[in-house]
């Protein structure tokens, strides 16, 4: 099923030195629960693109179809993680996840078994009274996931939300996350500008390209789930990332 | 709870690092300040120097004994100045800092006019207050409203808007109403923001209330200081800068541990 559709669309920003085109004739289907990743250097539009399919932000001009319909606000079928925690500091681990269930208006004496649940799935078990301030980074992020899913949403947003992290904490949250989202079917776009991190967790592979930021290739990535931190190392795999590297930088201008 | 860099250290250096930081934080300026207290007694025994003009420690402490009555009688009015002073400042600064930040209004026209009137002495306005209001309390509660005011009307303003932006964002996904954000969100982030400008407030607090004592008044620690100066009881004005000083410092450090009741989020500095 068609979940979002994306039909030459652009995004122009007015800046004082004049018009920066952000994102240049952008086609893209998504299908409902499928794991998109979206990689490309940085001013390839990706954050951008992700913040319209979350309502955050309107195209200059284009389509952009939720469950077949325009998006004009934000819906709370989505949620969001981005690259930084932005928890509460003044709310227990707990507190931080029902925080939008609170803003929906949701009942809290039901959302918190599911919040408890969630902060489970986290691999956070007996740190619900935490604070923030007592929580590692990757600590954080698994909160900010939980608070992300409080309220069931169809769709979970995701902008670079383990490039704040070591190495080894990304690739760990990396494989929860398909951990989740394999047994909670949720539609995900995941912002990146770690390629392999970008392969090894995505259905297909949306590479960007900056000035303007245009879509310069989508990759179905047929390597089979459960993924596994092996695959980095087969021929196929170096195919998908020498391809993305080629079209990422297509124009000869490597972006570091 | 917060990892300690200490934990890891054998008991032994351990325990000697907690002496050593117990000698520098407590011993080390009260020895300090008894040496340099001990100088001035010897100083101004024999040097010389008339007791009029540089009374020795322990005649400030003698005078202080003698008009101990006064004194207490003065620290009060000059302390109800401070804390109503202060207290109407907070009831006025925080929502009006709400109003500026909501409203785009009332930052184009009535911001600009509070930073002009920022930049105007105080000082010099405690004349016209005294003027107009004439003499008691009142004049002195409004020179103390007007030295706090600014710092916690820029401090909460600066709070209401330090909230992330990606926060921000997160909240507009939920589509949460304007009272939600403001309550939820805003307003707890501001808290911290709002007491570094209480705190610098309750400082100026002091001043204040002394400015408005000098200009006109007939009680206060700032008369004392007056009138005893001109009277040439010297080590009894001492000891009302003395009272000064430690009302300000246990008003600020009153503030500080009710941050830590009301924000113990807060980050340490």
């Amino acid at each position: 099923m068609l979940k979002i559709k994306i039909e030459h669309l652009f995004k122009i920003y007015n800046s004082r030195s004049g018009r920066v085109s952000a994102l240049e004739d952008v086609n893209l289907e998504i299908q409902q629960n499928e794991f998109i990743t979206l990689v490309g250097p940085s001013g390839c539009g990706k954050s951008t693109l992700l913040k319209i399919i979350g309502a955050l932000i309107r195209p200059t001009r284009g389509t952009f179809l939720y469950d077949g319909k325009p998006l004009l606000q934000p819906t709370r079928d989505v949620g969001i993680v981005f690259q930084e925690p932005v928890l509460l500091p003044w709310r227990a681990a707990l507190d931080n996840v029902l925080l939008p269930a609170e803003i929906l208006g949701l009942d809290i004496e039901e959302g918190r078994p599911r919040a408890m649940d969630l902060l489970k799935l986290v691999g956070l078990e007996g740190f619900e009274a935490s604070y923030p301030r007592e929580l590692s980074g990757g600590m954080q992020q698994r909160v900010a996931l939980s608070r992300a899913l409080i309220h069931n949403p169809s769709v979970l947003l995701m902008d670079e939300p383990f490039a704040a992290l070591d190495a080894m904490t990304r690739e760990e949250l990396g494989f929860e996350l398909l951990r989740i989202w394999n047994t909670h079917k949720k539609t995900v776009v995941f912002v990146t500008h770690n390629i392999v991190e970008a392969i090894l967790l995505a259905d297909r592979v949306v590479a960007m390209s900056p000035r303007p930021g245009r879509i310069a290739k989508i990759l179905k990535i047929e390597l089979p789930r459960p993924r596994t931190l092996e695959m980095e190392f087969t021929p196929k795999f170096k195919t998908y990332s020498d391809e993305i590297r080629s079209v990422i930088y297509h124009n000869g201008t490597a972006v570091a | 709870m917060m990892p300690n860099p200490a934990e890891s250290m054998p008991e032994e250096i351990e325990e000697h690092a907690q002496r050593m930081s117990v000698f520098v934080a407590v011993l080390g300026p009260t020895v300090t300040l008894l040496a340099l207290v001990g100088l001035w007694e010897v100083l101004a025994r024999w040097s010389g120097v008339p007791a009029w003009l540089l009374p020795a420690p322990s005649a400030i402490g003698d005078s202080m004994i003698d008009w101990r009555a006064e004194l207490a009688w003065h620290t009060m009015i000059t302390l109800y100045e401070v804390l109503i002073g202060f207290a109407l400042s907070i009831a006025v600064s925080i929502p009006l800092a709400v109003a500026v930040v909501y409203s785009p209004f009332l930052q184009n026209t009535i911001y600009p006019i509070l930073l002009a009137l920022q930049s105007m002495p105080k000082v010099a306005i405690a004349p016209l207050l005294v003027l107009w209001i004439g003499f008691g309390a009142m004049p002195k509660i409004l020179v103390v409203f007007l030295v706090c005011f600014f710092p916690i009307v820029v401090a909460t303003a600066s709070g209401l808007s330090a909230v992330p932006p990606a926060l921000i964002d997160l909240i507009r996904s939920l589509s949460a109403t304007t009272y939600q954000t403001f309550v939820k969100i805003r307003f707890p982030t501001a808290i911290p923001h709002i007491f570094i400008g209480l705190k610098i407030a309750i400082t100026f607090a002091v001043i204040g209330a002394v400015i408005g004592e000098f200009v006109g008044s007939d009680q206060g620690l700032g008369y004392l200081i007056l009138t005893s100066t001109s009277q040439s009881r010297t080590p009894l004005a001492f000891g009302a800068l003395l009272i000064l000083t430690i009302m300000s410092i246990v008003l600020y450090y009153a503030i500080e541990f009710m941050e830590h009741l009301v924000v113990p989020w807060a980050p340490k500095n």
